[in-house]
């Protein structure tokens, strides 16, 4: 690595202790946003100028990153967050969810589960819920502070009304704790069990909107839905075309102007792994792969 | 059974003790009192910034007085002072006990969600948690105040202003209130919706036992809804009394100004 230029982790160790006392409050009262005085980083707001910070907070040199992007380790913005770290503290960084110690994401939760050593970072555009039914942060302010979350319900009425069912795919509210109503930052609904009883902690920062908030391990978190209208996560009628995996959150591919397409795991590390496992989908290359192989060593 | 039924009707349900307001040295409201019993409609009237929409305002809640004080009997029966309420029970007294009737629907109603979802809002704001419910209720009451039950879904936005009125209304009736302020409520609509509106309500207040508090400029509206009167001016109430007998023969100068500037149909 070549000499530092920056402080540890790019940020100076001020900016940090101000940000992980944020975090400290965030994980004492789960699922309350906490305002911090966001810092501007050497990335546009949107990138996951939120998300960077509170990894830059709570990185330590032992530390091994993982980023991803939409479930992805090699999407732009996922590998220049994990060089932009690799470059500024010098951490290990890996694509595997295993190894990782810090995980920082944007819109998914990893297939693997997650285990006690980990910190998952999500990267958050806005993180109020309520933001789009009362537009008064002062007001929704004093919901939060008062419960009121019965606006929260109104929106999943409008749902029902106009399509049959809850049709909120992402960003699906979730009550933590059985206190705060929380938006898990734009997450597929798909992922929403995955943060309930989670043994890792998760952190949520918000850049632009200068909010840090949290879900510390093992803590009830909870779909919001009506009695008649069950939460339900998403279902998909294939498995992926690659790996042929049962129960992962799939992407689809368009792969010619025919209107062919297949549908792969999102998250990459996860269908690299059951590939080298055996696992092979309709349109697996395994089966070629194989045979040049063989082809070559006959 | 009976006896509770009495203490029910017997005991005022809001009292005003010499209620007032100022901002810096403009006394906004002076020096009001009353009390108001359930199932009584009380009309305040009076021209522009005689201090009627402060005096709702006070009563309401909404805006701390500058002296005197406000109290209401709560459903458990205590009656208690408005002031020393926490935050969290006024507003939730606002939107299960009360209701408040805007003079504007586009303030009291959430213009972009549905009709349904207006009128369930209150329902899932106190717990109600079942859609199939929620939706009966909700079409239960747009029919009761003349909705066609094939709009709920649509936008109020998409309304028109004696449809969004009557909306605003069924928004506020549906968790069953006991006391209903009005700022008023038939402004701004042509004269046969107001007097649609005004058969409604008349229905409805009589139908529900509602104690009503309505400010209107409009004798009108007072002489048809209202059993009782509290003319304002500058602040201070000059004359109160049975609606007929303010109407009919009104005692102070300015009561007799404001019934004869009625234009004759």
């Amino acid at each position: 690595m070549n000499a530092p230029a920056y402080n540890f982790a790019y940020l100076d160790e001020q900016t940090k202790r101000m940000i992980r006392r944020a975090i400290l409050k965030a994980i004492a009262i789960p699922g309350y946003q906490v305002p911090f005085a966001s810092r501007e980083m050497p990335m546009p707001y949107g990138w996951g100028t939120g998300g960077v910070q509170v990894t830059a907070a709570i990185l330590g040199p032992q530390d091994v990153l993982k980023v991803i992007d939409q479930g992805s380790d090699d999407t732009t913005n996922a590998i220049s967050i994990r060089k932009f770290f690799a470059k500024t503290a010098g951490v290990a960084t890996t694509t595997s969810t295993d190894e990782a110690t810090v995980i920082q994401t944007r819109h998914r939760i990893p297939e693997t589960s997650l285990h006690a050593n980990q910190v998952l970072v999500y990267q958050v555009p806005i993180p109020e819920p309520l933001r789009f039914l009362e537009p008064r942060e002062t007001e929704t302010r004093r919901m939060h502070a008062l419960a009121e979350y019965g606006l929260m319900h109104v929106k999943l009425y409008e749902d029902i009304a106009r399509f049959g069912h809850i049709a909120t795919a992402y960003a699906y509210p979730v009550k933590v704790n059985a206190r705060y109503v929380m938006d898990p930052s734009p997450t597929p609904k798909f992922d929403n069990p995955k943060m309930d009883n989670c043994p890792a902690l998760q952190l949520f920062g918000a850049g632009r909107e200068k909010r840090i908030y949290a879900i510390p391990p093992y803590t009830q978190v909870v779909s919001l839905d009506f009695e008649d209208h069950p939460f339900e996560p998403y279902r998909f009628n294939a498995p992926c075309a690659l790996c042929a995996a049962e129960n992962s959150y799939l992407d689809e591919i368009v792969t010619d102007d025919q209107g062919s397409r297949m549908f792969v795991c999102s998250d990459t590390d996860y269908c690299e792994g059951r590939q080298a496992a055996g696992h092979h989908g309709a349109l697996s290359a395994a089966p070629y792969k194989d045979k040049a192989q063989e082809a070559s060593n006959g | 059974m009976a006896d509770q039924d009495l203490l029910e009707t017997d005991q005022p349900l809001l009292v005003a003790e010499s209620l007032s307001k100022s901002y810096g040295r403009i006394a906004a409201c002076r020096d009001v009192s009353f009390s108001l019993y359930p199932g009584e409609v009380l009309a305040i009237v009076g021209e522009s910034g005689s201090g009627k929409s402060t005096l709702l305002q006070l009563l309401s809640g909404q805006l701390a007085a500058s002296g005197g004080q406000v109290s209401y009997r709560m459903r458990d029966g205590v009656t208690r002072d408005l002031a020393a309420l926490g935050e969290a029970e006024r507003r939730l007294l606002f939107r299960t006990d009360w209701g408040f009737v805007h003079q504007d629907p586009a303030q009291g109603l959430r213009m972009a969600v549905s009709a349904g979802a207006n009128v369930g809002e209150r329902l899932m704001a106190v717990g109600w948690n079942h859609y199939g419910r929620i939706r009966e209720s909700a079409s239960d009451w747009l029919t009761r105040v003349e909705i066609d039950v094939a709009r709920i879904d649509d936008a109020p936005r998409t309304y028109s202003g004696g449809m969004r009125q009557r909306l605003q209304i069924a928004r506020n009736l549906v968790t069953g209130p006991r006391l209903v302020f009005m700022d008023e409520p038939t402004g701004g609509l042509d004269v046969s919706v107001q007097a649609r509106l005004l058969d409604l309500l008349r229905n409805l207040v009589a139908e529900l036992h509602l104690a009503v508090v309505i400010v209107t400029h409009d004798l009108a509206v007072a002489r048809l809804l209202s059993h009782r009167v509290m003319v304002m001016k500058g602040g201070r109430v000059i004359e109160t009394g049975l609606t007929d007998q303010v109407l009919d023969d009104p005692r102070e100068p300015y009561s007799q100004l404001l019934v004869s500037s009625i234009l004759p149909p």
